[in-house]
């Protein structure tokens, strides 16, 4: 228990800090996600047959290859294809990219996909008679879709969506062979400094367990909140 | 893009591969039994049975698998005790270590999804065999365990890609897998595009065969 001890000595505070970056990553890594499958998600749901392959493309290819070959996709390959772009428009300076964005996009790109398939499961299970309904009744686009689907489609989405945070919490971990401090990582300086890893490794995995019993709790609120009226 | 290197790194990537299929079918068929083990006690009336089972699958479902490896390679070398007993014959080489952690954590998922397929058949189905006076032994594993493995398949097509994507953990202890072939390539020629690219295209082509031979087995399989 000295090994966790706060201050010089110990590695609790360290620890501390690492988990904060996990919870950090994890959380951007999660809205990236996001962000990608609000651009994936309608494509995937669209007419166009070519607007689909894109999708179903993006969608397939993350995840059928393991996730620690897309981190060092990334890492390795992320600044020099930044250097290649950068060159183009007369930069010849190394450019290095911070670990942490590096990461964070690696594991969104990840969380993406999966989240992707979670929202078009969501929207496609949605009642066609809402959807006609809006259009019968003549909302406008936006508001039929923040005020009628989104809605319906998030309390569907939710129990699905913890799934894709647990996994994305996880993922996380494999950010550590870039160097990004974080759970994993202290856990790795730790192990290699005090030459006790049993002990460091089986703290982070219990930091994990945690993180995932919290945010399960959270997340089941949310899941009340939003079933309101079902 | 150098398409000579993608195309000359090709019979080393796939060589790798080889280790690759090893490490998933053994940790597949360990954990085949381990989640069946398990999720017969999860089904358990005894209560401290059927918490220690769940205990296992949580722990194994909330943890990545990069700490599991890491626990069993580097923190039980650790244990003086544990380095005097046989069992270290075993763990002092990575890959059996890559492979105890991908059994039990591939182990921990399978037992959740054979629990929820038991829970799912219907009670009709074994009325009738009770009433056909067949052993409630007979009826366990000659009826229960191959309607809950049809009906499980869609889910642990899942499961295997899940664990085909987890082995690429094993590079992480000194194991030269796909990704740890693809590594070492790019540690020395420096192109990390071209080789992981092309280790993914092959990780890729891995997941279209399982996933089309679970859809095979589903369709054979159907009822």
């Amino acid at each position: 228990m000295d090994l966790l001890t706060f201050g010089k000595t110990g590695w609790g505070d360290e620890l501390f800090y690492a988990t904060l970056m996990t919870i950090a990553v994890s959380i951007t890594a999660m809205l990236i996600g996001f962000l990608f499958s609000a651009i994936f998600t309608p494509l995937k749901l669209s007419n166009n047959k070519f607007l689909n392959l894109i999708a179903n493309s993006y969608t397939t290819v993350i995840r059928g290859v393991p996730e620690l070959l897309v981190i060092y996709l990334f890492f390795f390959g992320g600044s020099g294809a930044i250097m290649y772009v950068a060159s183009i428009f007369g930069y010849h300076e190394y450019i290095e990219i911070n670990a942490f964005i590096t990461g964070s996009v690696a594991i969104g790109i990840i969380s993406g996909a999966y989240s992707t398939e979670v929202f078009r499961g969501a929207i496609q299970s949605i009642d066609k008679g809402q959807f006609e309904a809006c259009k019968v009744l003549g909302l406008k686009r936006y508001i039929y879709f923040l005020k009628v689907i989104m809605p319906q489609m998030l309390r569907l989405a939710i129990p699905n969506l913890s799934n894709v945070w647990q996994i994305t919490l996880k993922d996380t971990s494999l950010i550590s062979v870039t160097g990004l401090v974080e759970i994993m990582r202290q856990s790795y300086i730790a192990a290699g400094s005090t030459r006790d890893p049993l002990f460091f490794y089986s703290f982070a995995a219990i930091l994990y367990l945690m993180l995932t019993f919290l945010s399960m709790k959270l997340i089941n609120k949310l899941e009340v909140k939003y079933s309101r009226g079902f | 893009m150098d398409l000579s290197l993608m195309v000359s790194s090709l019979p080393k990537l796939l060589s790798a591969a080889v280790i690759t299929l090893k490490l998933l079918s053994i940790s597949l068929i360990i954990g085949l039994f381990i989640g069946l083990l398990f999720a017969i006690l999860r089904l358990s009336k005894n209560s401290i049975i059927n918490r220690f089972a769940y205990a296992y699958s949580y722990v194994f479902r909330g943890t990545p698998l990069l700490v599991q490896i890491f626990i069993i390679y580097y923190g039980l070398g650790q244990v003086e005790y544990f380095r005097s007993t046989f069992l270290w014959v075993i763990f002092k080489e990575p890959y059996w270590c890559a492979i105890i952690a991908f059994a039990l954590n591939t182990g921990a998922y399978t037992s959740e999804i054979l629990r929820s397929a038991f829970q799912t058949i219907k009670p009709g189905i074994i009325e009738a065999g009770k009433s056909l006076g067949i052993s409630g032994k007979i009826i366990f594993y000659k009826i229960q365990i191959p309607v809950a493995i049809r009906q499980s398949l869609p889910a642990y097509g899942n499961e295997i890609i899940l664990m085909m994507k987890g082995t690429s953990l094993a590079s992480t202890v000194t194991l030269m897998d796909i990704t740890g072939v693809a590594k070492h390539i790019v540690s020395t020629t420096y192109k990390p595009l071209e080789i992981f690219i092309t280790a993914g295209g092959i990780y890729l082509f891995m997941t279209f065969f399982i996933h089309n031979l679970i859809k095979y087995l589903e369709k054979k399989y159907s009822y």
